[in-house]
């Protein structure tokens, strides 16, 4: 029993730091312009379709060393992946920037059904799967004929996400960019008087929230193997599940929220039933919000105009 | 260097429908320290935020060193020499001491930084001592310190300091406008001070405008002013 749950443990994890990192990019947009950027879970997706065209780009020019196609693959999707939520915000929210509330929130819905669609389009709507490129893992023990092991994957997907979170926390707090995004969440009109480009600054916000989702849409395509338009879906809706439970516009809210949501969703599915793992993230969401709006970590005294 | 290192000519400005602004001129010289006062109302601090593009000016002009700034955005403006400590203080609460005048220092060059930040800590020697606390939790008297030190880290030519006494004890009150005095008179620091304390902001600076519902109705100099029984009558007396 011990073993089966520190596989599922091990499993939760994985799944928490994929949602943790796609959670990230939502608050982080809250906190600084106040909307909730509903095609942010596409972007993930765009990112884990970009990581795939790549790899299978990449095999079938030869490039059979599989630690220089993976980091080849992560530059690759994370920049593109950028260049998409930059072009988001520069096309669907920026226009709409001092209209009513609703609106770039009704835009982003619109948004997100774009994206969806144009993948549909144009990589069609089955399953798109992957040989895995790092099989095999690690086994940790053997009880009762069950084997703990994590794989090479899930391995990679902690250490590349711890290290993603710590460059990104050393961003926020310790360099001119990151105390300019902070600044323009704080007080925007301060910050511009400080000589702060807001423009700009929430233009590299959108840049690095699409960055951080493309390694989780990396990770998700290395960990299950398969992906289609539709996985941005549901992946953002846990993530922005997780945002709220963190405590919406808490960065390290975010993350705790990430992978309490991965934990209570895999637990959830080995205990009780998988066809209901949906249900139990969406029931936090619904409980964090009546019970606790603030989340976790979140401030008491959040009020956007 | 000769003329006015800020003029505003027949200067409107809106806030939505309301007109907070009705023609406004003024000049601050080079080296001038200049006051504005008013009541409640009058457009005070609308003018500084004019003047740094937010709102922008609907008519008229604003030169700032011979330059036409009136269109620029706010951060362009920002980055021309010209800083202010607005109405309310808003310091970054969540952010410490350090980064707040960070933040002040984020237009000029860094090698900069360290002789300006002493500069600072001379004048509010407090600032040192908080250096790690968080700008939310100062006392009222110490954030406006930090505000003011915050506009100064980008060592302006022109400082724009709204209400600076607002709220605060008399004696950090003297403490603020005798640094602003030394400021100008050590190196040169050009000031508009926007002021309710009426007394006290003419007796500091060299000359003075009044505004009433988004017009200037008098001008002088600060002794000039003082001596009106009108303006004695509505800013002075039963006041400070």
């Amino acid at each position: 029993m011990v073993a089966y749950a520190l596989q599922q443990l091990i499993n939760g994890v994985t799944l928490g730091m994929i949602y943790g990192l796609i959670a990230v990019g939502y608050t982080m947009v809250y906190g600084i312009i106040g909307m909730i950027n509903f095609a942010h879970g596409d972007v993930f997706m765009i990112g884990a379709f970009l990581s795939l065209i790549s790899l299978t780009l990449l095999g079938a020019f030869g490039l059979t060393f599989v630690p220089l196609a993976l980091a080849l693959t992560l530059v690759l999707a994370v920049a593109l992946a950028a260049l998409y939520g930059w072009t988001l915000e520069r096309v669907a929210y920026r226009p709409l920037r001092g209209s009513f509330r609703l609106a770039p929130l009704i835009s982003a819905i619109g948004m997100s059904i774009v994206l969806q669609q144009y993948i549909q389009i144009a990589q069609g709507a089955k399953n798109k799967p992957i040989l895995p490129p790092l099989p095999g893992g690690l086994r940790l023990m053997e009880s009762d004929g069950l084997v703990v092991q994590v794989t090479w994957t899930r391995l990679l997907i902690v250490v590349v996400t711890l290290a993603v979170l710590g460059a990104f926390t050393w961003l926020v707090s310790a360099t001119p960019l990151g105390r300019a995004m902070r600044a323009c969440e704080q007080d925007t009109k301060m910050a511009a008087l400080l000589g702060i480009n807001v423009d700009r600054t929430i233009s590299f916000t959108f840049v690095i929230g699409a960055a951080l989702a493309a390694v989780a849409g990396f990770m998700f395509l290395l960990n299950y193997g398969v992906i289609d338009f539709f996985i941005g879906f549901v992946a953002g809706v846990k993530a922005f599940t997780a945002a709220v439970l963190g405590g919406i516009g808490s960065l390290p809210g975010a993350v705790l929220g990430g992978l309490l949501i991965g934990l209570i969703e895999t637990f959830w599915s080995a205990y009780f039933s998988v066809e209901y793992k949906d249900v139990a993230a969406f029931s936090i969401l619904i409980l964090v919000l009546i019970f606790m709006p603030t989340g976790l970590l979140g401030r008491k005294d959040v009020e956007k105009v | 260097m000769s003329g006015p290192l800020l003029k505003l000519s027949g200067v409107t400005a809106f806030y939505g429908a309301i007109q907070a602004l009705k023609g406004v001129d003024l000049e601050v010289a080079p080296g001038e320290i200049v006051t504005l006062i008013g009541a409640n109302g009058a457009g005070k601090s609308t003018l500084m935020m004019t003047i740094c593009g937010s709102p922008h000016a609907r008519h008229g002009q604003i030169l700032y060193d011979g330059r036409d700034i009136t269109a620029l955005p706010t951060h362009e403006i920002m980055h021309m020499g010209l800083a202010q400590s607005p109405e309310g203080r808003r310091i970054f609460g969540r952010m410490t001491v350090h980064e707040n005048l960070l933040m002040g220092a984020q237009v000029v060059a860094m090698r900069n930084y360290a002789a300006t930040r002493d500069m600072v800590f001379t004048l509010f020697p407090r600032l040192k001592e908080r250096l790690t606390q968080r700008g939310g939790t100062l006392s009222g008297g110490e954030q406006q310190m930090l505000a003011i030190g915050r506009a100064l880290m980008s060592q302006p030519r022109l400082l724009l300091l709204d209400e600076p006494s607002l709220g605060l004890a008399p004696l950090v009150v003297r403490q603020i406008f005798g640094a602003i005095r030394q400021l100008n008179r050590d190196t040169g620091l050009t000031v508009l001070l926007v002021e309710q304390n009426a007394f006290q902001a003419l007796r500091l600076a060299h000359r003075g405008y009044v505004l009433v519902n988004g017009a200037v109705t008098m001008a002088g100099s600060g002794a000039e002013l003082l001596a009106r029984p009108e303006i004695r009558a509505a800013y002075l007396e039963g006041g400070h």
